[in-house]
């Protein structure tokens, strides 16, 4: 006999694991991403200390000074899980690829003014490494943070970098060659003007708390660089040389729009939780703002010239109301 | 056009070494040993990272747009799979306590490796070795949310997968898979790639997925058969950057040889023991078989590790001493285990049940030279023994192998009647194990295997009751209170699979399906 | 000599890449398991893009293997055009 499925209507035991419902209350569906997050993370019971830092638990929240009675409180405002991740940048790279080929076909940066063509050289290229290092960071939150809440949206954080250092690298692929490339890593290590900058990236890579990294990268570099990139140098290529470069950075800007919610509602869940962790927090964005300032000047200058105070005003009051507005007292 | 065009297209492999190697520098305003801190101590000596061989080249994009299309397809299935009921088509309701294990035991390890590799992806000092860990770093928080996804469907309706990652850090058997992975990630970076992603990944998950899920899918469980699957075509990749990982440390230092072939003797044997509860899953707790452990034994492990072993030996890696062992114990783990699960049946959170007699058939059939002989008169009593309302449950507690942390069950090698204990001192304490194996893992490195969070010291020296209970109150009873800080609900998610819940309810359903139809 | 092998899930995709891999490979045996196709040859195995493209009656990239492939055992050597799976010993 041929069993119908569909038809037999079952009432359920129970709505979703403990855990799930311990938070939510009992009786409440819960979402693939709350499922998918919540408690995901070890936190009793590890058997053996690290090799590599036995003056910690595997998962230890004491890697940072930011204190948390519960850290799944923090939300990511785009319920990221694997599936609706992937899902989310599948579409962003389909949209980049089919702007990519056009150019490609069409030979649309055949003609693209010499002027425009090294100014976009010059001063996107080496962001392949400052990708790369902000890849770095975030792998480093991921392992070393406390919570799946925090630690799951930074591997994503990490991939996404490194998926622009490769759409920065085939720009250059297609605006020039491989040679390019290595002038770009040269200048990268050796001129002046990404000096600070570089400095800035490797004194990064070696904070120990990682909540301080979080704010240092996420928020306060992407968070000038970005806009200074991606808005400002934006508008002067496209003034110069048409929405060509527009087009092929659609991906990096479309991605600060939608991450920086994510960035700005952990601060705030942090800041929010204590005077402590405001006040700490608060510390940690002044003064990465101001060392992160330092290192762009010399770029803003180089790529703006006589606009380049004016912008340079305008992004640290955009960054410090951001800033504000997520919690923080600067 | 064309041809300025032609030019610049790279091939697949300088195309990926610009999009990756060439990301990463010397620094120089941090010594590279302060931004890489954990890669010299284990004792590798790599010499030219340049060397590295990047395993499958993918690219970011490509990844995404890859990935998401695995992940469509496996969501599809798995909402046409609930949406029908699908849990209701399955073989037969004792399948399902497979998924309980499955859940409570291997998917906190998928994401113990998920947050592994974002480790050994940040300290490895290449950029090609670490881009592909940090990939498999995503990966593997796909399985372990894939996972969790396909079997909340079941935990809706059926018991023993309500509380998971409550019972993975507390329940005895469980602190078997959770001691493996601490194992690993508490290691150096270089060991760990040996442990996950060489023994492992290449050694050892085809047994874990490939015909245990094939399994699945026959009796008739198509979203474990999708997450399953799913999940093991990212292992091909993650199996490639095990091998690349061994093939390249021995290339770089004649030196490294001994290093990894500890590391891979040690491996695989802290791999095969805890393959025995996969091993199991497979002769006992699938009703329709697809093969036996042995048989998968045969195929995944002697046919195609042998391969492998025989490819690395002109590196001067031999096959491990312990292989020796488990290819006598293949005759016998999976029924040991069996019968002793059986037994603390009312200690774990799934169902245990006495196969029925065509299976314990099919079990003779398939172990000629053991289970008539050792295992099936010990079944069979167990089961006339329940018939007539004896169902027999231990209430002891067994003592432990500190290395494994598995039940003291194994036999000699040349005696299958008679347990195998060995025994080490360190610092005026005795330590037991299960096998020569795991005491020289454990004399090895004694200050690591003495931290182990032993399930039932813990439950002697108190550490496992809620914290409002008074063992010293009037009619205390010890094993209750340790069920309940496990949250094994008693009688639900515990005990024998006849008269449970869960075959109650599969019945009540199926029938109300076949009543409708 | 030892068996290199590759297992892909039974779908329709597969249905056109286990046959290219059945003519590009003589000596491979297919092997039918339930919801997976396991296919071992002695010592090595080619995957060409061209084979895959003709029974398919499209155009393939290699790495659209992901998305069917169960497993694999072997040394991989993949370009644009094939893929390659082999023991050196």
């Amino acid at each position: 006999m041929h069993i119908d499925l569909r038809t037999v209507s079952i009432k359920p035991l129970r709505q979703t694991f403990d855990n799930v419902a311990a938070r939510l209350g009992t009786n409440k569906p819960a979402s693939r991403y709350q499922e998918g997050t919540l408690d995901l993370q070890a936190d009793v019971n590890f058997h053996y200390r690290p090799l590599w830092d036995s003056a910690h638990e595997i998962f230890d929240a004491s890697r940072t000074a930011i204190k948390m009675r519960d850290w799944y409180s923090f939300k990511d405002p785009r319920q990221f899980y694997y599936g609706t991740y992937t899902l989310a940048r599948a579409r962003m790279q389909e949209k980049v690829e089919g702007d990519f080929e056009l150019v490609e076909e069409r030979g649309l940066l055949e003609n693209y003014p010499a002027a425009a063509k090294k100014l976009a050289l010059e001063v996107m290229l080496p962001l392949r490494h400052v990708e790369w290092g902000a890849n770095m960071n975030n792998a480093s939150i991921c392992a070393y943070g406390y919570g799946t809440a925090i630690t799951q949206p930074c591997i994503f954080q990490a991939m996404d970098h490194l998926g622009m250092a490769q759409y920065l690298t085939r720009i250059g692929l297609l605006l020039a060659d491989e040679t390019e490339l290595e002038a770009a890593k040269t200048a990268w290590l050796q001129d002046a003007k990404w000096q600070e900058l570089r400095r800035y990236v490797e004194d990064t890579l070696v904070v120990k708390d990682w909540f301080e990294l979080f704010i240092a990268q996420n928020l306060v570099l992407d968070g000038l660089l970005y806009p200074f990139i991606y808005e400002q140098l934006d508008q002067v290529l496209a003034a110069q040389a048409g929405p060509v470069m527009s087009m092929l950075t659609r991906f990096q800007s479309e991605w600060f729009t939608e991450t920086r919610k994510w960035v700005d509602a952990s601060v705030k869940t942090a800041a929010s939780e204590s005077p402590e962790n405001q006040a700490i927090l608060s510390q940690w964005t002044l003064s990465y703002r101001d060392r992160a300032l330092t290192a762009l000047t010399p770029l803003v200058n180089y790529a703006l010239g006589e606009n380049a105070p004016a912008v340079l005003d305008a992004l640290l009051e955009e960054f410090n109301m951001r800033a504000t507005k997520a919690g923080l007292k600067l | 056009m064309d041809m300025k065009v032609a030019a610049k297209k790279l091939g697949l492999k300088e195309r990926y070494a610009a999009m990756t190697r060439g990301l990463d520098w010397e620094t120089t305003y941090q010594p590279m040993d302060t931004v890489y801190p954990y890669d010299k101590f284990e004792g590798i000596k790599i010499h030219d990272w340049d060397k590295w061989e990047d395993p499958f080249r993918l690219t970011m994009d490509a990844y995404w747009k890859y990935q998401a299309e695995k992940e469509r397809k496996l969501y599809a299935i798995l909402d046409a799979f609930n949406q029908n009921n699908g849990h209701l088509g399955v073989t037969d309701a004792r399948y399902i306590n497979a998924l309980k294990l499955f859940l409570t035991a291997v998917t906190p390890l998928e994401y113990m490796a998920h947050r592994g590799f974002a480790h050994v992806g940040r300290q490895l000092r290449g950029a090609g070795a670490r881009v592909a860990c940090q990939m498999q770093a995503l990966d593997e928080l796909r399985h372990a949310q894939t996972q969790i996804h396909s079997l909340s469907n079941y935990n809706k309706h059926y018991n023993g997968f309500h509380d998971w990652r409550h019972m993975h850090d507390r329940i005895w058997y469980l602190s078997v898979p959770k001691s493996f992975f601490d194992d690993a990630v508490t290691a150096g970076p270089f060991e760990y790639m040996v442990a996950i992603g060489f023994s492992f990944e290449y050694v050892l998950t085809n047994l874990l997925f490939v015909p245990f899920i094939s399994g699945a899918a026959y009796n008739g469980d198509m979203g474990a058969m999708a997450f399953g699957f799913s999940a093991q075509s990212d292992e091909a990749r993650h199996m490639t950057l095990g091998l690349e990982m061994i093939k390249f440390m021995l290339e770089q230092d004649p030196a490294n040889l001994p290093i990894v072939q500890g590391w891979i003797d040690k491996w695989t044997w802290r791999g095969v023991r805890m393959l025995t509860i996969v091993g199991m899953m497979m002769d006992y707790m699938l009703p329709k078989r697809v093969m036996s452990w042995k048989e998968a034994w045969e195929i995944y492990f002697e046919e195609s590790g042998g391969a492998l072993f025989k490819d690395l030996a002109r590196y001067g890696i031999t096959i491990p001493k312990c292989v020796a062992q488990a290819t006598i114990e293949k005759e016998h783990i999976t029924h040991q285990a069996w019968t002793t699960f059986y037994q603390y049946g009312a200690a774990a959170a799934f169902n245990t049940w006495i196969p029925e007699k065509e299976e314990l058939d099919w079990l003779s059939e398939k172990y000629p030279n053991t289970f008539d002989k050792y295992y099936r008169p010990r079944l069979e009593y167990l089961g006339e023994q329940a018939k007539q309302g004896k169902r027999f449950y231990s209430t002891t507690l067994p003592m432990l192998c500190q290395c494994c942390q598995i039940p003291m069950f194994f036999t000699e090698p040349d005696d299958p009647t008679k347990i195998c204990y060995r025994e080490s001192d360190h610092n005026g304490e005795k330590y037991h194990f299960c096998s020569d194996h795991c005491k020289e893992i454990f004399d090895h490195e004694p200050e690591k295997y003495v931290q182990a969070w032993m399930p039932v010291h813990q439950i002697y020296q108190g550490n496992c009751f809620k914290p409002d209970v008074d063992p010293t109150a009037e009619g205390f009873d010890p094993l209750a209170a340790v069920l309940d800080w496990y949250n094994i609900q008693f009688g639900r998610d515990n005990l024998d699979f006849e008269g449970s819940e869960d075959q109650k309810n599969f019945d009540t359903w199926r029938q109300t399906a076949k009543s409708n139809g | 000599m030892s068996n290199v092998f590759i297992a892909f899930q039974t779908n329709e995709e597969t249905r056109s890449i286990i046959e290219a891999i059945a003519d590009d490979n003589p000596n491979a045996i297919i092997n039918e398991q339930p919801a997976m196709v396991k296919i071992d040859a002695p010592d090595s195995l080619t995957i060409k893009r061209a084979s895959i493209e003709e029974k398919m009656g499209r155009d393939f990239d290699l790495q659209e293997l992901h998305v069917h492939l169960i497993t694999l055992s072997g040394h991989i050597d993949e370009t644009d055009d094939e893929f390659n799976l082999s023991w050196l010993n």
